[in-house]
């Protein structure tokens, strides 16, 4: 039998304002059970603690009740007390009383009835509880970053300064990812290039990164500490090793017709192609899909110009596994395709452009060097219409368009206008918005300067509709709400504030992470507030755009605070796991895979297991075993296995029906 | 509210949920006929949400609608603003207890002007 303490919390009033705690400590020391059961003001206050620790030792408790708040508020902080009085820490209960019965209900008496039955259920499992011990496993000091944006490397460069190895792994042929495609940066309108290629020489030069472009993650097991990945290097036919970066080949190569996936499709590049002068490696690739050579067999040019002999036509693939003990997801957003929204055009008319493809028509690297021409003549625009919300803020049940706000585009879009009107002062800027978001600093501000200092027309209204002219021009039909009109602008070029989403290579990626995703793709955070940065799957973490739309300063914030966690976890030599996880009893297993099935962390494996049966015999059959380190505790494979073998310590099927038993009593 | 039985009868025959709008003009926007209407198809999501359903019920611009859809189509939260207009514009035939006009005067009144989007819908909305 049990020895238990009951301890009834007033949380000031808080509690004590609708139920009758007295009342609630009265009724419950009338359990089987129960030796002390008392009330004070605040039970996590240390005069509250002390009152438990002291109750412990004076009556040799084996159990313990508090009645009081959420457990997820401080059930931690209960069984630290008993632990430092004595008693395992998975002695302890909490019947919450707050959230679920003060806060919810105004009438005292009912309110008073459910906290006794609340705490009589506590009561009950506290009965069947046993002590539970956290095993340890060890820490593999290696991080693995998958996504070779500015948030991955800041969040590599983070990690390797703390003095951990760090590998970066980039599809693409070189880091950096969007930052590198855009111009200049709100609010300070620095040029992005010029803060972002020092950060990725440095990431080349730190001894700690290994950077695997052109790469991609292709499986990854274990659990936090110890997950294996596999990463497949694809074969670039040139030699890593033996490339100095010249360029000679990208000259050379007869292939020129090939869309620059840089410049979004503005202009071309040849079959073997650095993306960009800053490229980080700055390794030649050869894009197998179009050279002559890998296709035919015919041509061999670029291994002709090539003075260091780095062409390789026989490379192949290469599969490299390595031991993390912390992964971090940091693989960005796209902006949407925009083919269902033929209202703007858009398919119809090369001046009707994204806010992306804006960036290149005006960077200096972009495909008109940085001057401002119309995609369709090379003319000057003279006026130039942006519109705000295309495909963010849709109804769920809309055929196109996401639900969320994407975030950057007021920002971008105000930055857009301003530096057009102030390299082109002849030019007739409108930008049509719905609401503009300026939430960050000096962000309102800056809005502010586009419309006073450079005249941007912002107009309260959204584009109906854009019409391709016969003379070139584009006829934008519009509301403006505060003037009551419908407007027809004829404009030179239209730029369309596409919404922006998480790259597609995320949902496969987050399957085989097993990392919870919402509806439209962005990873799911352990907490939304209070662990931002951490996905519920311990040892995943998640830094920039792959946890919702973020800006630059945004993300780089995050992928620091990611860095922080991981390094506080590298830092660990081991760790002490979840006492209450599945374990599977053996004897009553069928092996029928139904646990293995629903579990989402992927903790349940099966194996062949010799028994032993009557008469000297045996048997092997084979039955479900849980690693106690990957399994959380979730409870799935309790409910999925038909044979009641699979039982969750802490919370046993007969602790379970104990509470129930309690409360309809 | 005034005309709050009205306004209760105009989104059960609607089906529209005019708490959906987000205020971004879209409608009025894409609509053909915005400059022969007196309250624009954005108004219109306004002022019955508002309650504001008198002026709506005396307005030409009930007429002037050519439901061609295309505020439902480009609205993007499916606010379908058509789908209110066509509604207020069944509320005052069944007050008045009579249609202006029936379908059979539609012929009398076509000339080579008129786009043929106006003529369907003109039979759309009379044949009622």
């Amino acid at each position: 039998m049990q020895r238990i303490g009951v301890f009834v919390c007033h949380c000031g009033t808080n509690i004590a304002g609708t139920v009758d705690v007295v009342a609630v400590a009265d009724a419950l020391r009338l359990e089987p059970g129960v030796v002390v059961s008392e009330e004070y003001q605040y039970m996590c206050s240390e005069a509250g603690q002390n009152k438990i620790k002291d109750a412990i030792k004076a009556n040799g408790l084996t159990g313990i009740v508090v009645c009081s708040c959420s457990p997820r508020m401080h059930e931690a902080t209960f069984r630290k007390t008993a632990a430092a009085a004595g008693i395992n820490p998975y002695m302890v209960e909490i019947a919450n009383i707050r959230e679920q019965v003060s806060w919810i209900h105004k009438d005292k008496a009912e309110g008073t009835e459910k906290a006794i039955i609340l705490g009589r259920a506590a009561i009950a499992k506290v009965h069947l509880n046993a002590p539970l011990h956290a095993g340890e496993s060890p820490v593999t000091k290696r991080a693995l970053v998958i996504g070779g944006g500015i948030a991955g490397i800041q969040t590599a460069l983070d990690i390797a300064e703390a003095g951990f190895p760090v590998d970066i792994v980039e599809k693409n042929p070189t880091i950096g990812g969007k930052m590198t495609q855009i111009d200049k940066t709100f609010p300070t309108l620095d040029c992005a290039a010029c803060i972002l290629t020092p950060k990725m020489v440095d990431c080349a030069q730190n001894e700690n990164i290994r950077i695997f472009a052109y790469s991609e993650v292709e499986a990854v097991s274990g659990f936090v500490g110890n997950f294996t990945a596999k990463i497949r290097k694809k074969a670039r036919y040139v030699d890593e090793v033996k490339c100095t970066g010249c360029g000679l080949c990208t000259e050379k190569c007869p292939q020129k017709k090939i869309p620059n996936e840089f410049n979004l499709g503005m202009d071309n590049r040849r079959a073997v192609y650095i993306p960009f002068a800053q490229a980080v490696p700055k390794i030649a690739t050869i894009d197998a899909e179009h050279c002559t050579m890998l296709k035919t067999g015919k041509c061999g040019v670029c291994s002709k110009v090539c003075t260091a002999g780095a062409i390789d036509y026989k490379q192949t693939d290469t599969i490299i596994e390595e031991q993390y003990g912390a992964i971090v997801v940091a693989t960005g957003y796209n902006p949407i395709n925009l083919d269902k929204f033929d209202e703007f055009a858009y398919s119809q008319s090369p001046d009707v452009v994204t806010s992306l493809e804006f960036e290149r028509l005006t960077n200096a690297a972009g495909p008109t060097a940085g001057t401002l021409l119309r995609p369709s003549d090379g003319k000057h625009p003279h006026t130039l219409v942006f519109v705000q919300c295309v495909g963010s803020r849709c109804d769920a049940g809309a055929e196109k368009g996401k639900q969320y706000c994407s975030k950057i585009c007021c920002m971008y879009t105000a930055k857009h206008a301003m530096l057009v009107r102030e390299k082109y002062p002849d030019t007739e800027v409108y930008v049509f918005y719905i609401d503009v978001r300026t939430p960050g600093k000096n962000f309102d501000e800056f809005y502010r300067r586009a419309v006073e200092e450079y005249g941007v027309h912002y107009i309260k209204g959204m584009v109906g509709k854009v019409v391709p002219e016969a003379d070139g021009t584009l006829t934008v039909q519009a509301s403006d709400l505060i003037a009551n009109e419908q407007l027809k602008i004829s404009a030179d070029m239209v730029v369309l504030a596409a919404a922006i989403e998480p790259d597609k290579s995320a949902r496969p990626l987050a399957t085989m992470l097993t990392a919870s995703m919402d509806t439209n793709d962005f990873f799911t955070e352990a907490h939304p507030k209070l662990r931002p940065v951490e996905s519920p799957t311990a040892g995943i973490f998640l830094s920039g755009a792959c946890q919702g739309p973020k800006d630059i300063p945004e993300t780089v914030s995050q992928a620091s605070a990611a860095a922080a966690k991981v390094i506080g976890l590298l830092a660990k030599n081991s760790l002490k796991g979840n006492p209450c996880v599945a374990s599977s009893n053996e004897a009553m297993c069928n092996g029928c895979s139904s646990c293995e099935r629903v579990c989402p962390y992927g903790a349940i494996s099966y194996e062949d297991k010799e028994f032993r049966m009557p008469d000297r015999t045996t048997q092997i059959r084979r039955v479900a075993s849980v690693n106690p380190a990957v399994c959380q505790g979730c409870g799935a494979c309790t409910v999925a296995c038909p044979s009641g073998a699979m039982d969750l310590r802490g919370f046993t099927n007969r602790q379970i029906m104990a509470e129930v038993d309690a409360i309809c009593r | 509210m005034k005309f709050e039985n009205e306004r209760k009868q105009i989104l059960r025959m609607s089906g529209v949920d005019p708490k959906k709008c987000m205020k971004c003009g879209k409608c009025s926007a894409s609509c053909p006929s915005y400059d022969e209407m007196e309250y624009h198809p954005h108004q219109f999501v306004y002022m019955v949400d508002k309650g504001d359903i008198g002026p709506l019920l005396e307005s030409e611009s009930l007429y002037k609608c050519l439901s061609c859809f295309a505020c439902i189509e480009r609205c993007p939260r499916g606010v379908e603003p058509a789908k209110l207009v066509e509604a207020v514009r069944l509320l005052a035939v069944r007050k008045q207890g009579q249609n202006h006009m029936t379908a059979d005067d539609v012929p009398g009144m076509l000339d080579e002007e008129l786009p043929q989007q106006a003529i369907v819908s003109a039979f759309r909305k009379y044949t009622k």
